[in-house]
């Protein structure tokens, strides 16, 4: 068994990997899902052992057939990297196990282990990015991860996701391309691709202009990919058309991968190695968290299809996340990578909740949603719970992010309290848009009364389902009370990113 | 059970009560009415227990869990927080009385939910009577807004459901958008948010950001009503009479005046704030409130708006009670809340009984009322010179203190307002009193109606004996509160 936990890093991508090609052979029904289930919670126990091992000292670090780096590829978990997979796995698993009466209903029977095979490519391209010291191999499971969720994305039933995917898949591979043009221009300088020995011989080129571009190309675009406002547009769409299992497992954790690598490339690679970056960095990214927060809220608000609604409250988010990094400070940036698990668990619990509802109703527009409580108390009940989070109620996960972030904020000085208000602003509109929700499922009266035919039965969603949503609404909570381990992970995350070490 | 189990035991009974509400409501009517007042008394049992070791000088104290370093839901009983809690545990039976006979009086829908949500607003007073710190109050503050509104709007329909919707936005955006940045300021700053005799700010924050962080400490927290952010109050006005009972006098205004005295007593410290002169602004917002919001509820011709503009009034008299800053004026602001309670729960079961037996909620078809609804009217009138202040009643005992406090200030703007607004006081309650029983009666024949039912009734002259009680009998909440500024731990 120890020898079995030595691999743990490579088995992380490894087992998904692997079972995928063997989930496309599984055609009896329901055998594809059970395997993709099970690969997939397998993942998320790698990654609590990771996390544990992590938190009881130091980093993981595995090398690919013994061969040592630079020769060999080298793998890595610390903090960041751990609570990344955490999120990841965890995303993963909870939509799977959810989902397997909503994807019956979604994807026709014989296309389903291909739909199965494609997620677990996915899992595995984001483990894999996770895991990666080297800055190719991070390009080459980027573009797994992403054209394995344009797949998933357009597997859907709903032709809409289409021209989405088609526009998420220019723009990501601009994204992707933009980042192996700056990788590239690091390897023509450094002649590396291991992070680690780019940030140690990267300081001697620091001020050739090749470097300085590939900062840039990087920088941009790893915000596309991570949907930074405003290179954010093939997010809505993306997120509202595809399949609602995928919009659980993408919304949870997508974007946040890319912003994981935003951060290490330029936290360890630039950050103190190029003369002002850091400078740069903030006053490039802060005008723009700040902008993602107040229009991505504000467009929320107006916003009357429950998926695109939360979309766009993803896009603000991000803004939050994005915010603390921007300020470049541990405790600025604790708050962001502790917004990363929170917000995770906030947007799965309400896409949970989402795909619940999407049992039983046809059209996710706030009015069609008309009294959905009556029908449905347990899953608006999670809903409420997970917006609540969303909000940062005291009590919730959400509230300590936002604690962290508005802390961090007071410490920048007169900046700060500006910040600060548009923390508050932001969360403010996200009561009222989180309140719309709750209004239409609680309090408006169905406009066409009990039309025949298109009324759906009067009853919840399946039991699976429902328990799944309320397992992760409840950690909302669990997490918002205890509050050790996130915390521990995200700071020592925030220290090692400005320490350098990797 | 030890001091440390009351407490939270004191915050399960109405949790535990509302469960039960809501399954024995399946059953039968009578069964859930049973499980309400069980409840209610079962609660006042733990609160009041309480009491005795609070006199005696002990502060039991307990803690939940620790959310960050720092910062943890814990709980602890000093003299106002007792005495809110002791308030609202008391009047919640009373209430309950009331609600059975309107409730079932006007057949209202869904009285279930009703119920349930009241014992929940009831567990979330417990809490921020009892939190010993500011983050576990702002957790119980939130749980009561969100508790009250689906009581608030009860009826559902479009008028009401646009009204709650003023509530409920006024009361969430200005404590996320004010209050939690102010708590957070507070735990930044002073590096803890436990409420400590003496305070705790003193040092960390000066000069005009005192000024500030009370400012959004007193804006923040909507529920005390104080100009400009009373607007929520008039709105709630179309909830069921009980309910407005319940935001009144039991629990959601006194939740926010309580918030107010407490963070000036144990978070600024009256000292503290009365060196600072950036913080004087506080005593003249309150003094501007109670003359316009006089002024306006003179022009009512709605009862129950003119007793929401009433209630605000009332309320800026404990903030600025709170303002002037000396102990014999604290003590007054804690006085005040009960005796408010006390007179305004008797002038809205009054209202509601009236509309109970008549359907009448104009002031002018009041006219010979009290014939038809002597018990009522009677009941009215002591909480309408409780308002103003006349002895016997309580009103005259808080203003006592509240003016002996002015003096020991010599705040003589203080001694103005107060007269003023006595003055115009009088001048909106005495012609419904008189019209009440000395007009004749115009009430067409086909709509003749006697007393409201018996519950309604039992209720309002419970509390007017209380109104007219507390003038005599002050001297325990009197002693309670005196501890609140001798400075015991």
């Amino acid at each position: 068994m120890t020898d079995l936990a030595t691999h743990l890093p490579v088995l992380q991508v490894v087992v998904p990997l692997l079972l995928a090609p063997l989930v496309v052979l599984l055609r009896p029904r329901g055998l594809a899902w059970a395997a993709a289930t099970a690969g997939s919670v397998m993942a998320l126990l790698i990654a609590v052992n990771l996390a544990v091992a992590v938190l009881g000292g130091t980093d993981v670090r595995y090398e690919l057939g013994g061969w040592s780096p630079p020769y060999g590829i080298a793998l890595r978990v610390d903090a960041f990297s751990a609570l990344l997979l955490l999120i990841v796995t965890g995303a993963s698993s909870a939509a799977l196990l959810a989902a397997r009466r909503s994807i019956d209903a979604a994807i026709e029977t014989d296309r389903q282990p291909l739909f199965y095979a494609s997620w677990l490519l996915a899992l595995a391209g984001l483990a894999g990015i996770l895991v990666s010291a080297d800055a190719f191999n991070i390009f080459v499971f980027m573009e797994i991860s992403s054209l394995a969720s344009y797949i998933l994305v357009a597997g859907g039933p709903d032709r809409r996701a289409l021209p989405a995917v088609f526009k998420y898949l220019i723009m990501g591979t601009i994204g992707a391309t933009f980042y192996l043009i700056g990788v590239g221009l690091v390897y023509m300088m450094t002649g590396t691709l291991n992070l680690a020995d780019m940030e140690l011989r990267i300081h001697e080129v620091a001020d050739q202009r090749p470097i300085l571009v590939a900062a840039g190309f990087i920088t941009v675009g790893l915000a596309l990919k991570a949907a930074v406002f405003p290179l954010h547009v093939w997010l809505p769409n993306a997120y509202t058309y595809a399949p609602h299992a995928v919009t659980v497992f993408l919304a949870a954790c997508a974007t946040k991968v890319s912003l994981y690598v935003l951060m290490r490339f330029d936290f360890i690679v630039f950050q103190q190695n190029l003369a002002g970056h850091e400078a740069q960095f903030a006053a490039f990214l802060m005008p723009l968290a700040v902008l993602a927060i107040l229009v991505g809220s504000a467009v929320a608000l107006f916003e009357n299809n429950l998926k695109r609604l939360l979309a766009y409250s993803s896009v603000a988010q991000i803004g939050y996340i994005l915010l603390g990094v921007s300020m470049v400070t541990v405790a600025g940036l604790s708050a962001g990578v502790l917004h990363m698990f929170n917000h995770a668990l906030a947007k799965g619990a309400l896409f949970l909740a989402v795909m619940c509802l999407a049992t039983r109703f046809s059209g996710l527009d706030l009015n069609q949603l008309a009294g959905a409580a009556r029908r449905m108390p347990w899953t608006m009940a999670a809903l409420v719970l997970a917006g609540l989070g969303l909000i940062g109620v005291p009590g919730t996960a959400g509230f300590i992010s936002k604690w962290y972030l508005v802390t961090a904020a007071l410490n920048e000085g007169p900046l700060g309290f500006f910040l600060v208000a548009v923390v508050v602003a932001g969360s403010l509109m996200a009561v009222v848009y989180v309140w719309r929700i709750v209004e239409a499922a609680w309090f408006a009266t169905p406009a066409t009364a009990d039309g025949p035919g298109d009324e759906p039965a009067p009853r919840e969603a399946p039991v699976v389902m429902l328990l799944v949503t309320w397992a992760v609404a409840l950690a909302n909570v669990f997490f918002g009370l205890v509050t050790g381990t996130q915390r521990e992970l995200a700071e020592r995350a925030a220290g090692a990113l400005l320490g350098g070490a990797p | 059970m030890s001091p440390e189990q009351l407490i939270l035991a004191a915050l399960g009974v109405p949790l535990a009560g509302a469960l039960l509400i809501g399954v024995s409501g399946r059953f039968s009517a009578n069964l859930r009415e049973a499980a309400t007042l069980l409840t209610s008394l079962a609660l006042i049992a733990c609160v009041w227990s309480l009491l005795p070791g609070i006199y005696a000088g002990d502060r039991p104290a307990t803690q939940l869990v620790e959310v960050l370093p720092g910062i943890d839901i814990a709980f602890r009983v000093e003299p106002l927080g007792m005495m809110f809690a002791a308030l609202a545990s008391g009047l919640w039976l009373v209430n309950s009385i009331y609600s059975i006979g309107y409730m079932r009086g006007n057949r209202e829908k869904n009285q279930t939910r009703f119920y349930v949500m009241f014992a929940v607003s009831l567990a979330a007073a417990m809490g921020i009577a009892f939190a010993a710190n500011l983050f576990t109050l702002f957790l119980f503050y939130e749980m009561l807004t969100l508790a009250t509104y689906p009581l608030v709007s009860h009826k559902g329909d479009p008028a009401t459901v646009r009204s709650a919707r003023v509530y409920l936005g006024i009361l969430i955006s200005a404590s996320l958008g004010l209050l939690l940045p102010a708590i957070i300021w507070t735990y930044y700053a002073a590096g803890t948010g436990d409420f400590t005799p003496g305070g705790i700010l003193e040092g960390h924050v000066a000069g005009p950001a005192v000024g500030l962080l009370l400012g959004l400490f007193v804006f923040g927290t909507a529920k005390a009503a104080v100009m400009p952010v009373h607007r929520w109050l008039p709105a709630a006005m179309v909830a069921p009479t009980p309910v407005s009972a319940l935001l009144h006098a039991v629990a959601v205004v006194k939740a926010g005046v309580f918030t107010i005295t407490k963070v000036i007593v144990y978070i600024f410290g009256i000292d503290f704030l009365f060196s600072e002169p950036s913080s004087g602004w506080l005593f003249y917002a309150a003094a501007f409130t109670i003359i316009a919001a006089s002024v306006v509820a003179l022009r009512q011709q709605n009862l129950k708006r003119l007793l929401a503009y009433s209630t605000i009034a009332q309320l800026s008299y404990v903030v600025m009670a709170a303002a002037i800053l000396k102990p014999l004026a604290e003590v007054g602001a804690a006085m005040h809340m009960l005796a408010h309670a006390f007179g305004k729960i008797t002038l809205f079961f009054a209202a509601g009984a009236i509309y109970t037996a008549s359907k009448k909620t104009e002031l002018g078809q009041l006219n010979g009322i009290g014939r038809r609804m002597p018990v009522t009217m009677a009941a009215f009138t002591i909480g309408a010179l409780s308002m103003i202040g006349v002895p016997p009643t309580a009103g005259f005992i808080s203003k006592w203190y509240i003016l002996a406090g002015a003096f020991q200030a010599d705040n003589y703007l203080a001694l103005a307002t107060i007269i003023a607004s006595t003055a115009l006081n009088a001048a909106y309650f005495l012609p419904i009193v008189y019209a009440a029983w000395f007009r004749p009666d115009t009430t067409p024949a086909d709509r003749a109606h006697g007393e409201a039912p018996f519950a309604a009734v039992l209720a309002l002259v419970i509390s007017a004996a209380l109104t007219l009680a507390f003038f005599g009998y002050s001297a325990p909440a009197y002693e309670l509160e005196a501890q609140l500024v001798r400075g015991q731990p």
